[in-house]
């Protein structure tokens, strides 16, 4: 099994609250409670890393050198940016309906952090295991609407209204495919508990990226909308709405909404490493626990840098385009793959492992080449119509110059 | 006193608090965060009785899509800022006696029931076999097939309809 400093620190925490008199139900609240802190402790340290990446990531991306006065390689600069975002002065506007106001960006937080009590960090280092950890995912995303919402409505403000009315469309759109392609590795485990998706994908089994390639990219895109980065930040748009639902949030509180930002990306980073690449497996991960740390969290390094790369790469997506893409592309080609994987699992359920995990990945394949070259062809046909009809488009109308008599009088 | 029943005291206060909150506020959407509140507390107590499927399901299904449904509806139908109206008009006191009417008859017909006021030993159950058994439940002829498939009927009738509504009136605007 290898060496667990978790499972010794717990023991040794476990006698040291019995020998001080405390009763074993005490203990094991207790327990849990340090559990949960250290969980959501190292979580949120892990954003203070994650500011640096981005900033170094994207200054490399656009040619720069980013950060590097603080500290080697300016390791030091997220500290510095974190007492910055400390100090700052914490407004709050006229108007603001103060209860909702400062409990949005708490609950921001709090969705993202809750979704970590289900994830294995490694085969025994999971908060609660339980046997409906793919849905509990979900129900603590659908939160973060909740917060959104809170936080456009409180700050009495029109921009942040329009921006959460926007973040609320966008969010409860992908979240049909991004549950639709959560629904994949579970059918492929036959269960819903984390751990055992990881489990699947080991012994006798593939990771699942091989089985449902297709699956896994939907997820992917979805995962991305679903935080609301570019580029899906639509509803953050800062030429259209300015900063959107939290545009008048600042100093800790705004911090607190890039920290959701931030590890709502990494959390689905994380799933996408569980779900579709194993999780904590590779070679000697079963002998040495520590290892699938280690190979966990290489795998949600390199999803977390696939998303920075793509935020940075792509342009913000149009409105229409974006619901286009969803309603019109992602719900029904997902839709598809969920009915037909399973015929498919059916009709092959007497082969051999490797037949099957085969049949599947042709399936995907398939069906990816010819979702996406109808996709392409309604994209031509739609090109070419935009082009002769050059009306259609909401615009904003311009108020009415006053009349110049009105001028002269005043 | 167990920290469980310390758990359950502040889950059934999440529950209560907010439920007396929701409709004694003035401001809807104050009323509707507060019944958010309120189902969070039902998905504590489900936690509490080891039904964690019903916990997510009710996170998944009352605050994650009909919650945000009735905020949007406010937010749509009435004044965005979350003008306040009066909770109370003349039909409070018959409201109220109805209310404590049902309660009491709900009551007093738990207090006939004779296991109610039982111990119940709480054997320890596979989750996972029970969701299991649920699934099989859904689609089998003993089970609740015909149910699931009236739901499925209706709720497809009911998203053919919103398609039916939202989709733009060609005709006409062209004659």
């Amino acid at each position: 099994m290898g060496f667990d400093p978790v499972q010794i620190s717990a023991e040794w925490l476990r006698n040291l609250f019995l020998g001080w008199g405390a009763s074993e139900g005490l203990t094991e609240v207790l327990l849990k409670f340090i559990g949960a802190f250290l969980v959501a402790t190292v979580v949120m340290l892990v954003f203070v890393l994650l500011t640096w990446v981005e900033r170094k990531g994207a200054a490399r991306f656009q040619d720069r050198i980013g950060p590097n006065r603080v500290g080697p390689f300016g390791l030091v600069q997220p500290i510095a940016d974190a007492l910055k975002m400390l100090t700052k002065e914490d407004t709050r506007p006229a108007g603001a309906d103060t209860v909702s106001y400062v409990l949005a960006p708490i609950i921001a937080v709090f969705s993202v952090l809750m979704a970590w009590a289900v994830i294995p960090f490694t085969e025994k280092w999971i908060g609660a295991d339980l046997s409906v950890g793919v849905l509990y995912i979900a129900a603590v995303g659908s939160f973060g609407i909740v917060s959104v919402m809170m936080a456009g409505w409180s700050s009495n403000n029109k921009y942040s209204l329009i921006g959460a009315f926007r973040g609320v469309a966008q969010l409860i759109s992908y979240e049909v495919p991004l549950f639709l392609s959560l629904l994949v590795p579970v059918f492929l485990a036959r269960s819903m508990g984390i751990n055992s998706i990881v489990y699947a994908q080991g012994e006798g089994g593939v990771w699942f990226i091989l089985m449902a390639p297709l699956a896994a990219l939907i997820y992917f895109v979805s995962s991305m909308a679903e935080v609301g980065r570019a580029p899906f930040d639509l509803l953050e748009a800062e030429s259209e709405i300015v900063a959107g639902y939290h545009i008048e949030y600042s100093g800790i509180k705004f911090g607190l909404f890039q920290a959701a930002e931030f590890l709502h990306s990494f959390t689905f980073a994380a799933l996408m490493a569980i779900l579709f690449f194993g999780g904590w497996r590779g070679p000697w991960a079963d002998q040495y626990m520590l290892l699938g740390l280690v190979y966990f969290l290489i795998k949600t390094s390199i999803f977390y840098l696939v998303i920075i790369w793509s935020r940075l790469t792509f342009p913000r997506v149009r409105i229409d385009h974006l619901m286009n893409l969803n309603w019109k592309f992602m719900v029904p080609v997902s839709l598809i793959l969920l009915m037909g994987m399973p015929l498919i699992d059916y009709a092959t359920r007497l082969q051999d492992n490797w037949v099957r995990v085969v049949a599947q990945l042709g399936f995907n394949l398939v069906l990816g080449v010819v979702a996406f070259s109808l996709a392409a062809r309604e994209d031509r046909r739609q090109n070419k119509r935009e082009r002769i009809v050059f009306e259609g488009r909401p615009v904003a109308v311009m108020p009415k110059a006053p009349a110049p008599e009105e001028e002269t009088a005043a | 006193m167990e920290p469980i029943q310390v758990v359950f005291l502040i889950g059934a206060a999440l529950v209560l608090i907010p439920a007396v909150m929701v409709v004694t506020r003035s401001n809807l959407i104050h009323a509707a965060l507060f019944l958010i509140v309120a189902l969070f507390g039902v998905a504590m107590i489900f936690v509490l009785l080891e039904a964690f499927y019903w916990a997510v399901i009710q996170v998944v299904v009352y605050i994650g899509a009909i919650a945000i449904m009735i905020i949007m509806a406010i937010m749509v139908t009435r004044d965005v800022t979350g003008e306040t109206h009066k909770s109370f008009n003349k039909n409070v006191v018959w409201a109220g006696l109805l209310g404590l009417l049902s309660v009491g008859t709900l009551l007093w017909a738990l207090n006939e029931w004779p296991t109610f006021s039982a111990e119940v030993q709480l054997s320890p159950v596979d989750s996972q076999l029970v969701i299991e058994e649920l699934g099989v439940m859904f689609f089998s002829g003993q089970g609740y097939l015909i149910p699931s498939i009236v739901a499925s009927v209706l709720l497809l009738a009911a998203l053919i309809a919103a398609i039916k509504i939202a989709f733009p009136i060609k005709q006409e605007e062209e004659e």
